[in-house]
């Protein structure tokens, strides 16, 4: 392959984006890619399924252990697991202490300056829940991941999530490059789904990439720590991860400049699809004994 | 005794009067929760100890007074060395303070450096609004041709993207969109101000020799014959780099120095402030990348940034601060090798005169130990060169010297027969060094000013060579480069060899048989 190229998975915690990217990731892998998956999540398990592991040693440990990240080898921190895909995590502080972000930038350089992203067809950065701060934002800064891929579902607070990623995205897109790929719903089988995140696709000007439909077998492979391509090749759901990673493989270079929503926005969309109902103002703030009362 | 105006007392007279002794005691008494002096004096004597030296090379989780400083006081080095350019540094005006006061005590002159000035918002909401007034009030006020930016820690730890904020900026106006606007992510928790003036050059060149950010075309290398030199961090700098230009005209080379930051830091007192004063010019910066190689003085401070020369093309040759004859030989063997110029008679008589010089006092200064601690390559270079005079560099020390750096001084060591009993101590500290300075005494401690500490708690003469020199004055004005830089060393240690020497043979009727005219 002639260039090397970079993406991201975005999403709010817990939507699935660590099973969704390796599931794809182990795909693009079928198909002849070489990879490198990049970690950027404290909780460290954006690599479990490809490594069979519970948890990958993290650079940031190793480099606490070590004294200074100056003090670490490539090879310490690189595992390679399913289809030779190489993997590491940036890992990050117990939860409530220090700062996880610094940990990414730390990390990221530490790849790059030590010859990390050599001979690799893909690398896929798993950044954890929201751009909370710029340290999270540093896989898409300039010269880092092409585009963005957002995993999100029908509910509410992912779509919210969703659309605060996009805003992050259209910060550096004026200055970089970066753009956003498009959204992956990863189905939570609630209202209207399908409908809806086409919707948010639409008016983030971007485009539903693909449905991945709720199927148990991702949790049967989960448990034994594999892909569902490697659990169970011939399955559908494998399948569906296949179609996934070819979208995605042909999508080089059509990313857009995301067009975020305000808040109100997001609401009148959910309305207009009737999964929420208008508010009536003069309701707020009143207790049931209160509405009781002046019904 | 108390201060008066007709007869005004300096503080070491002032506090030493009776009123001031009282309260001082008082103050110990009934403030400071005195110890038992007996016992204060049993730990201080265990302190010395090989017992006390074993717990402290033990140590882990901390650093007691480390031998470095931190990036952006190498990045702020290397900006002023560029033509009329304004370093500023993205993070707190704390910070800058630092940077600007230990230039300003080392060289006696002031320091010109600007800061975003980001305060606890900014650490909440990213500093880009910073960026864009720090950059528009830079460019407007204070009139560079360039400004340089750099990073400190609170804006690293946020995550502060410099290219996108200062390409930002340009768009909201605060500078126009082609003005040369490099920089470098320079956190100061990592590496130290070697590694920051690495980062800086690195971003200098990159930005004008591929594409400006952007915003021009990358340079495509139209091979000449020049030679650019880079110094690295050096507290020498005004006189090295005199002393090389020297070499370089001698030679007859067409060179560029990269960071001259020679004039900025010996600017004459005539009436006129120079905000900016001489430095390479921009277009020399530039038109760089078509030299024929490039020569690094100090390997350690330019580990990314000569890759980057080499990608364009060029030749590069590396040093470790090179001091005294070998070193200087090899220094001008290879200007001689890649530009094809002859060494010329003259160079060869500065060398003969350092030989000479070596040759007169070899008697006084062979077999002495020394320690020495200091940046990476200046350690390698003073190591070399008393191997050279046949002296001991028993303790070499180095808090920002790694792994890599410790094999290299050990190999030096290895040169020589009066290397077989020295020893290479990397990331360490100067309390590492105090337990050294007890438990295997040398005869004299080579560093910066803060070795004086050193030499009063355990009376090992200090000679002052490094950075930061701080209590003697115009140091940075003589060269340490070349075969006349060679002399000032061996001079300087000199000097202090004989007032020791002077110092323990002055009792009248006892030890002054030996107080002699003729040393």
């Amino acid at each position: 392959m002639a260039s090397l190229r970079q993406i991201a998975f975005y999403g709010k915690g817990g939507i699935g984006k660590s099973t969704t990217s390796q599931n794809t990731l182990a795909a693009l892998a079928e198909m002849g890619h070489r990879i490198l998956i990049v970690g950027c999540d404290p909780k460290a398990d954006s690599t479990r399924l490809i490594l069979h592991a519970k948890a990958q040693d993290t650079i940031l440990s190793l480099a606490a252990a070590a004294g200074s990240v100056e003090d670490l080898e490539i090879e310490e921190v690189m595992k390679v697991g399913y289809r030779d895909i190489r993997c590491v995590e940036s890992g990050g502080p117990e939860p409530g202490v220090g700062c996880a972000g610094r940990g990414v930038i730390t990390s990221i350089n530490f790849l790059e300056e030590n010859g990390a992203y050599e001979d690799i067809d893909y690398v896929s950065y798993d950044v954890l829940g929201d751009v909370v701060c710029g340290g999270f934002a540093m896989p898409i800064r300039e010269n880092k991941a092409q585009e963005i891929y957002i995993v999100m579902s029908g509910e509410m607070m992912a779509m919210y999530a969703a659309n605060n990623i996009s805003k992050g995205i259209l910060k550096y897109a004026n200055s970089g490059g970066v753009r956003l790929g498009g959204l992956v719903c990863n189905e939570r089988q609630t209202d209207k789904e399908l409908e809806l995140a086409e919707a948010l696709a639409k008016k983030l000007g971007t485009q539903l990439i693909y449905f991945v439909p709720r199927d148990n077998i991702v949790q049967h492979a989960e448990l034994r720590r594999m892909t569902v391509l490697e659990y169970a090749p011939d399955s559908v759901q494998a399948g569906h991860y296949r179609s996934l990673a070819q979208k995605i493989h042909v999508n080089a270079g059509k990313g857009i400049i995301p067009t975020p929503i305000t808040m109100d926005e997001l609401e009148d969309m959910l309305m207009e699809h009737g999964i929420m109902k208008a508010v009536d103002e003069s309701q707020i703030g009143k207790t049931a004994s209160e509405l009781a009362a002046t019904a | 005794m108390t201060q008066s105006a007709e007869h005004v007392l300096d503080h070491f007279e002032l506090f030493r009067g009776p009123e001031y002794q009282q309260m001082l005691a008082n103050k110990k008494k009934m403030f400071e929760n005195p110890r038992d002096p007996a016992e204060v004096e049993r730990i201080r004597e265990w302190a010395k100890t090989p017992e006390y030296r074993e717990k402290n090379f033990a140590r882990e989780a901390l650093t007691v007074n480390p031998a470095k400083a931190c990036q952006p006081l190498g990045a702020v080095f290397v900006a002023v060395g560029f033509e009329k350019t304004l370093p500023f540094v993205h993070g707190s005006q704390g910070c800058v303070a630092y940077y600007r006061s230990h230039l300003s005590r080392h060289f006696k002159e002031p320091s010109s450096c600007v800061s975003s000035s980001m305060t606890e918002d900014a650490a909440v909401f990213g500093g880009l609004n910073n960026m864009i007034d720090g950059l528009a009030n830079a460019y407007n006020m204070y009139k560079p041709k360039m400004i340089a930016v750099s990073t400190t820690c609170m804006a690293e730890v946020i995550g502060d993207d410099l290219n996108a904020f200062i390409k930002t900026s340009k768009e909201k106006g605060s500078v126009p969109a082609e003005y040369d606007v490099p920089f470098a992510h320079t956190p100061a928790f990592v590496g130290s101000h070697v590694t920051g003036y690495d980062n800086a050059m690195k971003g200098i060149l990159e930005h004008f020799w591929d594409g400006k950010a952007g915003t021009a075309p990358k340079l495509e290398r139209v091979p000449n014959e020049k030679i650019n030199f880079i110094g690295g961090f050096d507290g020498y700098t005004v006189g090295n780099i005199r002393e090389v230009k020297h070499i370089f005209e001698e030679m007859g080379i067409e060179y560029t120095i990269l960071g001259d930051n020679s004039n900025v830091f010996d600017t004459p007192t005539d009436g006129e402030f120079r905000m900016y004063d001489g430095g390479t010019t921009l277009e020399e910066a530039a038109n760089a990348v078509h030299a024929k190689a490039t020569i690094s003085m100090q390997h350690y401070c330019t580990e990314k940034t000569l890759p980057l020369i080499k990608n364009h093309g060029q030749e590069v040759v590396s040093f470790h601060h090179p001091v005294g004859v070998t070193g200087t030989d090899a220094f001008v063997m290879a200007l001689s090798r890649i530009t094809g110029k002859e060494i010329p008679e003259s160079i060869a008589l500065e060398r003969g005169r350092l030989v000479d010089a070596i040759a007169d006092s070899s008697a006084h200064i062979h077999g002495k130990k020394f320690a020495i601690y200091g940046d990476p390559d200046l350690c390698l270079g003073l190591a070399a060169f008393l191997l050279e005079l046949g002296a001991e560099p028993t303790h070499v020390l180095a808090t920002n010297g790694n792994k890599d750096w410790a094999e290299k001084v050990q190999a030096v060591f290895d040169s020589s027969p009066f290397g077989k009993n020295c020893h290479v101590y990397p990331g360490k500290d100067l309390w590492h060094m105090r337990s050294l300075l007890f438990t295997e005494p040398v005869d004299f401690l080579i560093g910066n000013t803060y070795g004086k500490y050193l030499e009063r708690d355990t009376g090992t003469p200090l000679i002052r060579i490094g950075f930061p020199i701080f209590d003697r004055h115009h140091k940075h004005r003589y060269p340490v480069w070349g075969y006349q830089g060679g002399l000032n060393v061996l001079v300087t240690i000199l000097d202090k060899i004989f007032d020791e020497i002077d110092r323990n043979t002055n009792v009248p009727a006892k030890s002054d048989y030996s107080f002699d005219i003729i040393r």
